[in-house]
């Protein structure tokens, strides 16, 4: 039977559509689900083994690209979403999505710290170490990156990734910033940078523009947590499922090469 | 006691650009400027609830540092004030009333984390060191940081308005109207914002003496916004006289117009009427088939006089109006577009008449409020235009397109007697009252100090909702038909809704975002991203539930009556009642005086013109000049900040080529749902506003001509290419004005025909004068195509040294209206006209492409054969050789160079085949004008050589620099 993967829709997510698209050719049978059929209890979340938070606006992104989405997720899903992801489930977040998974503090995850404090879930907002933050350039951009996958990532799973993915980036606030230099050293160290901003030969950006379409740092273009399980990217490898779809006219380079992985680790 | 919140990034970035622009205002003091985001809260929620705010939602943990200001004083943590001297303060708010979406999602937030419920507000503090002065302050607030018509400042601190505001409502007047003398009528019609003309007003008059009684507000209201030119087009519908002169003044012919839309626009759709045409004029949008299963909808309007004045916010709701045509089809929205014309970017500041934003601060406005709203709507902006011309100084023009799909036959359009009127979406406030006749006014240097309410913020999340919802009303057949709510906002809507019916409503029932409207304003508002459903009492329990999932708001306002009134109430009381045979049909038909002179026989151009104009000019750089004109040049800087790539269904995107980023003729999109099968469709665009000046018909003829060249140059088959007309004109009451309009209306017609291009929808924009001086009149043709194999479709960029290019089409010594002309300052020459059976060189040049024998393709247009090839060189960072030689037969081959390179013909197209498959792609344009021009070469260099010797001769690296601006 093919997996089942919760696409989660808020009101301004944009990009729920493509992605079913594509986890659909990566054989699953994803379910856009509206976040208010999640509240009210007409879906569960324990119900699929894979959850995906797709790109779009989410509440126009008004207080920041991904705040209030993050906020609903703390208050409303808090429980849920950890018990599921310490069941060791998959969660991807898209663009958007990642931005509400950085801003919630899931990802790389700061509950740990949380609780050591004693404060309450919530506090996980303010006490994460990383951040997306304005495009260096200080424009919202659409353009075509190179990705290369981290061999050395967490999520295992994305090493049957041989390629390099070539798909697009298309927002204001990709730029992957940290607090300090030991927050950076730690993602590198524990292997939670998942990918990065290469040229088209695959060598590393080097923080040059447009390589790295938004200036964050390191390169960054996706990360994940601790356990390897949560998954967030700013570009959109659901925008690249097709061969049709690249606009070099070449064969290869697919993001979806990233669904395919996901699914066959269900 | 009033929270305010200030939040700063430590990594400031925006207040550079302010820096910059401040310079290029003469304000050379700004050393340094920051930009700190400001949050207010209406009541004090305690020191520990504003920090929890701060910390988990207002200031990011990584990037900001906040601190919370009180009337008492300021609280921890203390700011970390980075510059020490001289420090100004500007603040900018918005005024009361303007749709304020993070002041709307902080209220909903406080909520989230409990804590409680007031009123919010947001604004923007810029703090600029070095030596200022006030005026100088004041000059950077009105000039570049806060547009007056939507926001207010203040030198320090600013006192923001919370979202309500008091004003006496519910009063609803009398206006006496049967004792008017004319003088008193016209006087009324100007004060109330009406737009009517006397005729007009006298009819009221006599309506309401038959009635034995005066109008209320509210039904003189209703008559004004329903009889407004936005909403019946009385100027396209008119009788005109018409008077075609000759050069010399004598009369050519004169004859009366049944109306310019009767008579040319739907004639030709008549005349051409495809199999594959669905609907064309009746309704939003037109529509046309694109499967055996879809449908396609296209629709173009303008949003010219709100971009004006307010440049975000007028752009900004002219894409969500546009949209709102689309769902009111039925359709889901899935691609847009938009042609901008802006006066010049460099126009120096101390030249600009008094009220007009610079042409800068418009389109960078502008830009933004597309990309807002496209972005934020999940839809691609895919294809589109942008000129420059002094002519657009005091009037920019913005036209936003929008294309949707819906499954065919699934779009209800007759409301049942007994159905509620229901409306979904925003909620209404006194924004964006009188738009509609206000669309109707010309413009001067006073308008935005008193058609400020015209002018609204758009708010796009909310029209998502209403996208999702009447996909998911309409899947389940929940209504019986559906409208957008725009210019006239209820009035119009629910008034057409109802024509064959009659209408009850009550606007008590309508959510309102703050008290204190009159009845006529809630009525005519035209508050954004509202739609109306007629929908079965039975069915409404479901909409209900469906509406409550998406969050989109509901209110059943009243329902269909059958008895043909239009009956408006307030709390029960009536406070309009019309007949709808009155309010549809009362309307006179206007007769209007039409006259064109033809120019004067073209001149040729002087020969070796060039060398006369520009002394030791080469054709070198005359070509990168051409490359470098702003309305050639690449606009990648603009149109990389719209998403072009969501839905995942662009496959020729705006940039193509092994660069990402060479010029496309126009864009193919593969909907999304549809990939069980080859077929996609194109969008293009043709428009030329500089041969309108010398030929308004021939203007019409090239754009048609254009549109259509470009979406057969992708892969259209142009027996399946649809068109739409917008124009946009000056003042119609001017007979020479409308003389203009009228030969262009007759360049349509003729050109639809030579095409068999039906036109499906169209719109006109008029009265757009400046101070009383007209812009150029202007026509933009949008054309929606099918391309039957998404696979076959071709983009610009050369492709393989050594494969052939052919240029298919005649040259004629066309230059009038050329970008050539533009540049040299030329009047002379003549226009370009309608080239030789056109419709069967595109067939071919289409059956070519099936056969996959065409490896690039690009049209020629401004600028000519040289703009062309160099344009292909760029995308495909490959050279080539043109030999002119081979284009005429004649000796006089040095004469001609000049029209050779730089005439605009219509119907040419330049073509890259491979080497083997020259005979069999030669063999399908049999009778047509196709000649060898030249090859693609490895070597990264453009030369156009003429009897052995190079006349252009420049690196492919020189070329993509003109054209990128580097």
């Amino acid at each position: 039977m093919k997996p089942s993967i919760l696409i989660l829709h808020a009101s301004g997510v944009n990009r729920d559509a493509e992605a079913a698209h594509a986890c659909e050719l990566a054989g699953g049978a994803p379910e856009i689900v509206h976040i208010n059929q999640l509240r009210c209890g007409e879906r569960k979340l324990t119900d699929y083994p894979m959850l995906l938070l797709p790109g779009g606006f989410s509440y126009g992104d008004a207080l920041g690209a991904g705040v209030r989405l993050a906020l609903d997720l703390q208050v409303y899903f808090h429980d849920q979403l950890h018990d599921f992801i310490d069941r060791g489930r998959l969660v991807l977040g898209i663009c958007n999505g990642f931005q509400a998974l950085v801003k919630a503090g899931v990802l790389p995850g700061v509950r740990a710290d949380r609780s050591a404090a004693g404060l309450r879930p919530i506090e996980e907002m303010a006490l994460r170490r990383v951040t997306l933050t304005e495009n260096a350039s200080g424009r919202f951009e659409c353009r075509w990156v190179h990705l290369a996958v981290n061999r050395r990532a967490k999520a295992s799973f994305l090493r049957a990734i041989e390629d390099l993915i070539f798909c697009p980036v298309a927002h204001g606030e990709g730029n992957f910033q940290v607090k300090d230099a030991e927050m950076l050293a730690e993602i590198e160290q524990e292997g939670l940078v998942t990918f990065r901003y290469v040229d088209a030969e695959g060598r590393p950006a080097n923080g040059v523009y447009p390589l790295n379409p938004n200036g964050s740092v390191a390169d960054i273009a996706g990360i994940c947590n601790r356990r390897g399980n949560v998954v967030g990217l700013m570009p959109h490898p659901e925008d690249h499922i097709l061969p049709i779809q690249n606009p070099l006219g070449r064969a290869g380079q697919l993001g979806l090469t990233i669904f395919r992985a996901m699914v066959a680790a269900l | 006691m009033t929270v305010r919140v200030e939040v700063r990034s430590i990594h400031p970035t925006a207040g550079q650009h302010i820096v910059r622009e401040a310079a290029k205002l003469g304000v050379y003091g700004v050393k340094r400027c920051e930009v700190v985001r400001l949050y207010f809260l209406e009541r004090d929620p305690g020191d520990e609830a504003v920090e929890r705010l701060c910390r988990l939602l207002l200031a990011d943990p990584v990037t900001d540092v906040w601190r919370i200001v009180r009337e008492a004083g300021v609280v921890a943590p203390k700011p970390p004030m980075l510059g020490t001297q001289a420090l100004h303060v500007i603040e900018v708010a918005f005024r009361p009333g303007v749709t304020d979406v993070p002041a709307r999602e902080l209220r909903r937030s406080m909520a989230e984390i409990g804590l409680p419920d007031c009123e919010t507000a947001t604004g923007v503090r810029y703090e600029l060191e070095g030596e200022l002065t006030e005026a100088e302050l004041r000059r950077l607030a009105q000039l570049l940081l806060c547009n007056e018509t939507v926001q207010h400042f203040a030198l320090g601190e600013i006192a923001v308005h919370f979202g309500h505001e008091t004003m006496a409502g519910e009063r609803v007047e009398i206006i006496p109207v049967r004792d008017l003398d004319d003088a008193a009528l016209q006087a009324l019609s100007k004060a109330r914002l009406l737009s009517l003309d006397l005729d007009e007003m006298r009819v009221i008059q006599r309506h309401y003496m038959e009635l034995g009684r005066d109008p209320t507000d509210v039904e003189l209201e209703t008559l004004a916004q329903t009889w407004s030119e936005h909403c019946v087009h009385k100027t396209f519908k008119a009788r005109v006289e018409f008077i075609h002169r000759n050069a010399d003044g004598s009369v050519r012919s004169q004859e009366t117009i049944d109306g310019l839309i009767h008579r040319y626009l739907r004639a030709a759709t008549d005349a051409v009427r495809p199999e594959w045409l669905r609907s064309a004029f009746v309704d939003n949008a037109g529509i046309i088939a694109f499967d055996d299963q879809y449908d396609l909808a296209f629709k173009v309007e303008t949003h010219n006089h709100p971009s004006a004045l307010e440049p975000f916010g007028g752009a900004n709701t002219g894409v969500g109006g546009v949209v709102r045509d689309i769902i009111g089809v039925s359709a889901r929205p899935i691609a847009t577009t938009n042609v901008l014309c802006f006066g010049p970017q460099d126009f120096p500041y101390g030249q600009l008449p008094e009220g007009v934003l610079h042409p800068a601060r418009i389109a960078e406005g502008v830009i933004a409020g597309i990309g807002d709203y496209g972005n934020k709507l999940g839809l691609p902006t895919v294809n589109g235009a942008i000129l420059y011309d002094e002519g657009y100084l005091g009037n920019p023009l913005v036209f936003c397109g929008c294309a949707g799909l819906l499954p065919h036959g699934k779009h209800p359009t007759r409301a049942q007697k007994g159905d509620l009127i229901v409306v979904i979406g925003g909620r209404t406030g006194r924004d964006g009252i009188h738009g509609a006749t206000f669309s109707s006014t010309e413009l001067t240097h006073e308008t935005g100090e008193i058609a400020g309410s015209a002018v609204q913020i758009g708010d796009p999340i909310t029209e998502k909702g209403l996208i999702e919802l009447v996909e998911a009303a309409r899947e389940r057949g929940l209504y019986n038909a559906i409208t957008d709510c725009g210019a006239g906002g209820f009035s119009s809507a629910i008034g057409e809704m109802g024509e064959a019916l009659g209408i009850d409503v009550d606007l008590c029932n309508a959510p309102l975002k703050y008290p204190g409207l009159a009845p006529w304003e809630i009525w005519i508002s035209e508050a954004q991203e509202r739609m109306v459903l007629a929908v079965p009492p039975e069915k409404l329990p479901k909409l209900q539930q469906l509406a409550e999932l998406w969050e989109v708001e509901l209110s059943v306002l009243g329902r269909f009556t059958g008895d043909g009134d239009l009956v408006v109430r307030f709390n029960d009381r009536v406070v309009a009642q019309l007949s709808m045979h009155f309010l549809h049909h009362g309307l006179p038909r206007r007769t209007l005086r039409a006259e064109y002179q033809e120019p004067p026989p073209a001149q040729p151009l002087p020969e070796a013109g060039v060398e006369l104009k520009f002394p030791g000019m080469d054709l070198n750089d005359v070509l990168l000049a051409m490359l470098g004109h702003p309305s050639i040049a690449s606009k990648e800087h603009v149109v990389r900040t719209y998403d072009h790539e969501v839905r995942g269904g662009t496959i020729v995107r705006p940039f193509v080529g092994p660069a990402l980023d060479g010029p496309a003729d126009a864009a193919v999109l593969k909907p999304l749902g549809t990939w069980q099968h080859d077929q996609a469709f194109v969008l293009s665009n043709g428009i030329n506003p500089l041969i309108g000046r010398i030929d308004p018909y021939a203007m019409a003829i090239s754009a048609v001509d254009e549109a259509v060249r470009n979406a057969v140059a992708v892969g259209a088959d142009p027996d399946r290419i649809a068109i739409l007309d917008n124009f946009c004109w000056g003042n119609p009451t001017y007979p020479d004005r409308l003389g203009a309009l009228v030969r262009a209306c007759q360049g349509c017609y003729d050109a639809a025909l030579a095409y068999r291009t039906p036109f499906i929808s169209g719109k006109d924009s008029l009265y757009n004068e400046f101070n009383g001086k007209p812009i150029p009149g202007t026509l933009l043709i949008s054309a929606i195509g099918i391309a039957p194999d998404v696979r076959a479709c071709v983009t610009s960029a050369l492709k393989t040294p050594g494969n052939r290019l052919y240029l298919l089409g005649e040259t004629k010594v066309e230059l009038g209206g050329s970008l050539l002309n533009a540049l040299l300052g030329e009047q002379s020459g003549a226009p370009p006209s309608m080239p030789q059976k056109p419709l069967e060189r595109y067939r071919a040049l289409h059956r070519a492409m099936r056969n996959g024998l065409v490896r690039a393709c690009h049209d020629l247009s401004e600028g000519g054969l040289a703009v062309a090839v160099a344009e292909m060189c760029i995308a495909g960072r490959l050279g080539a050789v043109i030999h002119l030689d081979a284009l005429i037969e004649s000796a006089d081959v040095e004469s001609l160079i000049i029209p050779l390179l730089f005439s605009e013909s219509n119907g040419r197209l330049l073509v890259e085949v491979a080497e083997t498959d020259a005979v069999t792609f030669e063999a399908f344009f049999a009778g047509q004008t196709l000649t060898r021009v030249g090859v693609v070469v490895e070597e990264p260099r453009l030369s156009v050589v003429v009897n052995g010797a190079a006349i252009i001769d420049l690196q492919v690296e020189q070329l993509v620099k003109a054209w990128k601006g580097q």
